[in-house]
């Protein structure tokens, strides 16, 4: 630490730090363009430009190392008129269009040239025009008004780690643009809307909705991801029109996904569910909500009468909030039933007992310090977005992270060890990492994990990879992800990574896709209670129940049976939809649809990987009839005649929850499962969940859907695997498994292992497979 | 145009390039890939920049940068002679202007054009840093100083024999 002195005022300050964030740090404004904390240093916009003692000219502020004694003036004469005529140089270019820009009101440009602008410019040449490029359905531009800070370009280089713009040319030619005029397709791309300090980069979806002084702000949390960024959820007369990052430096910084920037464009959907609606001689009828609840209530409570409280039970989304989670559980369990769950998209239950909450098993921060991180069954970046930024800020500084998949994903940070086998090998790979890593540490496994290891022999990479974890220890990260969830061994995969975990004393982490830690804090889950257990996901629909409640789901995109799940629920004697939206197929099984209110018309709660609470209050009224999950199960429960439901708000029913076990349970069993094999000469089916199908709101969201991370459904191969079947590269083929059949295009990708099929699920295209883990593909001449 | 390709003899070249730099720094080269490219074909064309840049393994508008930032690096074909004329100040003073119009009077063509026949191509250029010489123009990678219209003519004439 050295003083300085900024306008008089003695500082102390790291010595060789930047003097911006010496003068940030004591609340000393410097202006400033190009600078940005989070990203390297440029130094291009020369607006922080300062006076510094003993130096000859104006020094920019965000590249001067801080030196001892050091004093130095940022309002001077000097100062001033540098930062002045750096002002009109950046204007000479800038078009007079503020009335018309997006970004009027919250532009730094704007607001800068208040302070440090002309009256009048003198600039009576003619101005530069720069094309507009097309970016694709989220960023819409004004290239014209571009300063050439490059904070975008550096965005992608930096912390979504693809590079996708660049400023190519030179001098006044200069400008920003992709490779050949691609659109972009980085999971993070929004940010460098917020990060464009002018009106160039603006949001598309958003483009002449309003201006940012109408707007009220409302705090709120992101559902989509088991991170829990906090947003600001913008709204002008009772709509929501804007959803913005709220920084956060624990958990999102001031980074947001596209997945939860942009899916607010739902939430108006014409298939909104307005009314509560009911089936009567098969034909949809407009009810009022004492009517449909008494409906359902009465047939609810005449099933349990008649079938016994097994024969019902509910399926929620896994980005419902914890109070809907909550009373959920509470509403079925106090009709008997212990048939609950939110694991649609999971085949494998057999760990249930011995499964604990879905944790990374530290905080989210810690990401960034990990020395090693192994990712299993995991597309961390497609899957977690904000905390594949962290894990690419720990690739940066060093860590070594590696990963076991069944296919070669392309992360944005390099990879040690990047092991690809087909799902049958995934956990012979495994068991043969935890015999490697047992045999280094000198304890023992048991017979059955060398019994799996058998058909994987040890090989360099598997021992480099087993050396790291043990060197990283308590500094090392496994994180198991929702890829590996849909896999027909996960209990394996999570059994085995628990073990390795355990030998090597590193963190074990396994994270599921939306808020479902909340559904575990809220024991929404057919074993949470002691005694009997429920039927899961799976058995709920194998065979049907007799009565069902589906909470905001799809039933043939969110459950990984598809549209064998329809063939359950169809024979379902009372199915109860409530959901945000309608759709053809809930319209042709429902008997009740009630209408939900969507996360922005509710008061919620999220729980996040790190077993952080965070509770937002609606932003907006609901549409229509529409009402809070809470209201509605606690109504009908109420209906139901069932005790301990008088709740008068969603904290009374959040502080309700039991606290959740935070740290991970490490059991130091070595009891796994017999893996679940794909016969010999059958190929092999790799289910993946596209981005952005996430849930129903994701997938009536037109921006995102238009975005190349939503491609038409396609079935990877790996390119010697179409030779030796004969197949070409791109044409139509039929897929067939026990479940059904399906006619798909194919394309060749060597990122896929042999004789393995990569399927895109919740997909209409895809739907009618059933679940199952292998394929047939049959060529359509 | 036909699409361009890295030819084995470029890329083995490209490669030998690499062993300059460290393994984490392959960025390092793509100047150097560039004016391989360049030496094979003229010109660098996108599709040979995406080839470069999965070569290197860095993002391709990482190389269309570089290749639109230096202004040597031609983006369309150019003739078999390019014939870059320095109109920068010392240059300017001593007649590059002439120069250029004496280019024009004899091949038809000039600053940023290229003869029909695809032989000759003229560039207006800033110093190449040979003022000494002025005026001065580059014939391909040959210097010619202290230009006349004697001088042009002999070196025009001379053009094939270098072949």
């Amino acid at each position: 630490m050295v003083s300085i002195e900024i306008n008089g005022q003695k500082i102390e300050a790291e010595a060789g730090s930047m003097l911006i964030r010496a003068a940030d740090a004591a609340g000393i404004y410097i202006p400033r363009f190009c600078y940005h904390d989070k990203l390297s240093i440029a130094a291009n916009c020369r607006m922080c430009l300062v006076e510094v003692e003993n130096a000859p000219k104006p020094l920019p502020a965000c590249a001067t190392p801080i030196t001892d004694g050091m004093k130095v003036e940022t309002r001077s004469e000097l100062a001033r008129a540098a930062q002045k005529s750096t002002m009109e140089f950046l204007l000479i270019n800038h078009p007079l269009d503020c009335p018309i820009c997006d970004q009027g009101g919250e532009c730094e440009l704007q607001d800068l040239a208040v302070g440090y602008g002309k009256d009048v410019s003198r600039f009576s040449e003619g101005k530069r025009v720069v094309f507009d490029k097309n970016l694709g359905s989220l960023i819409s531009t004004d290239m014209t008004r571009c300063i050439q800070c490059t904070r975008c370009v550096r965005f992608g280089q930096e912390i979504a780690g693809i590079m996708e713009l660049g400023m190519v040319n030179r001098g006044e030619h200069s400008e920003i643009m992709t490779f050949m005029g691609q659109a972009v397709c980085s999971e993070m791309s929004g940010n460098v809307i917020d990060l464009c300090p002018v009106g160039a980069l603006t949001s598309k979806p958003f483009r002449f909705k309003a201006r940012s002084w109408e707007m009220q702000d409302h705090d709120g949390i992101a559902v989509h991801d088991t991170v829990g960024s906090n947003v600001t959820v913008q709204t002008l007369r009772g709509e929501v029109l804007r959803v913005l990052p709220r920084e956060n430096e624990d958990i999102n910084q001031e980074w947001l996904s596209d997945r939860d920037r942009f899916s607010y464009t739902a939430y108006k959907s014409e298939q909104r569910l307005t009314t509560p609606m009911l089936k009567i001689n098969g034909e949809w009828k407009e009810a009022d909500w004492q009517t449909a609840l008494d409906n359902v209530s009465s047939k609810l409570k005449k099933i349990v009468d008649e079938y016994g409280a097994d024969s019902i039970g509910a399926l929620a989304s896994p980005t419902a909030t914890l109070e809907e989670f909550s009373l959920l559980a509470k509403l079925m369990r106090g009709l008997g039933s212990q048939n609950m769950d939110y694991r649609l998209r999971q085949q494998d239950f057999r760990a249930d007992g011995a499964m604990s909450a879905p944790l990374l098993g530290d905080s989210i921060v810690s990401l960034e310090c990990a020395k090693t991180v192994l990712l299993i069954g995991s597309n961390i970046r497609k899957e977690q977005p904000v905390l594949a930024t962290r894990l690419r800020k720990a690739a940066r500084k060093g860590a070594s992270i590696s990963a076991i998949n069944s296919t070669k994903f392309d992360f944005a940070f390099p990879l040690q060890v990047n092991i690809s086998v087909s799902p049958s090998s995934l956990v012979a790979t495994l068991a043969r990492l935890a015999v490697i890593v047992a045999a280094k540490k000198k304890v023992p496994t048991s017979g059955t994990v060398e019994d799996i290891a058998e058909s994987c022999p040890a090989n360099k990479e598997l021992e480099g990879l087993a050396d790291s974890l043990i060197e990283a220890g308590n500094d090392g990260q496994i994180i198991v992800g929702s890829m590996a969830q849909m896999d027909g061994n996960y209990s394996l995969l999570v059994a085995l990574a628990t073990i390795i975990g355990n030998i090597s004393e590193v963190k074990f982490g396994r994270l599921e896709e939306g808020n479902a830690v909340a559904a575990w804090q809220a024991s929404f889950l057919p074993f949470a209670d002691r005694g009997t257990v429920g039927k899961n996901a799976t058995e709920m629909l194998n065979p049907a129940l007799k009565a069902c409640l589906l909470f905001n789901i799809e039933p043939s995109l969110d459950c990984i049976a598809g549209n064998s799940a329809l063939d359950a629920l169809r024979e379902t004697g009372m199915l109860i939809h409530i959901g945000c939206y309608r759709s053809e197929e809930i319209e042709e099984l429902a008997h009740v649809m009630l209408p939900l209110a969507s996360v922005f018309e509710s008061d919620g709660t999220h729980v996040n990987c790190e077993g952080n609470m965070q509770s937002w209050k609606a932003a907006v009224h609901p549409q229509g009839e529409a009402r809070p999950g809470w209201k509605i199960l606690r109504v009908l429960a109420n209906y139901l005649d069932l005790d301990g439901f008088n709740y008068t708000s969603s904290e009374t029913v959040r502080d309700e929850a039991s606290p959740l076990i935070s740290t991970t349970k490490r059991t130091a069993s070595m009891d796994v499962y017999a893996p679940v094999l794909v016969e010999q000469n059958r190929l092999a089916c790799i289910s993946h969940l596209p981005l952005y199908r996430i849930d129903p709101f994701t997938r009536r969201s037109q921006p995102l859907q238009q975005t190349l991370d939503n491609p038409p459904a396609a079935a990877g191969m790996h390119p010697d695997t179409l030779a030796s079947m004969g197949i070409d590269d791109g044409i139509t083929v039929e897929l067939a498994n026990g479940g059904g059949k399906i006619d798909i295009s194919v394309y060749a990708s060597t990122s896929i292992p042999l004789n393995c099929i990569l399927l895109p699920t919740a997909l209409q295209e895809t739907a009618a497979l059933g679940n199952a883990n292998w394929l047939e593909v049959k060529s359509r001449a | 145009m036909t699409a361009q390709t890295l030819s084995p003899v470029a890329i083995s070249q490209i490669e030998k390039e690499l062993e300059k730099y460290p393994a984490d720094r392959r960025q390092s080269a793509v100047m150097a890939a560039l004016r391989i490219v360049q030496e094979e074909f003229r010109w660098i064309s996108n599709d040979v920049m995406q080839e470069v840049a999965d070569l290197l393994g860095i993002p391709a508008i990482h190389v269309y940068e570089v290749a639109t930032f230096y202004s040597m690096y031609e983006h369309k074909d150019v003739g078999l002679y390019k014939i870059c004329v320095c109109t920068n100040i010392s240059c300017q003073l001593r007649g590059a202007k002439e120069i250029l119009d004496y280019l024009r009077k004899k091949t038809g063509i000039g600053p940023g054009e290229t003869t029909a026949d695809g032989r000759i191509s003229i560039k207006e250029v800033e110093c190449l840093g040979a003022c000494g010489g002025a005026p001065m123009m580059q014939v391909n990678k040959e210097y010619h100083e202290n230009l006349t219209p004697d001088s042009i003519d002999n070196i025009l004439d001379g053009l094939d024999r270098h072949d």
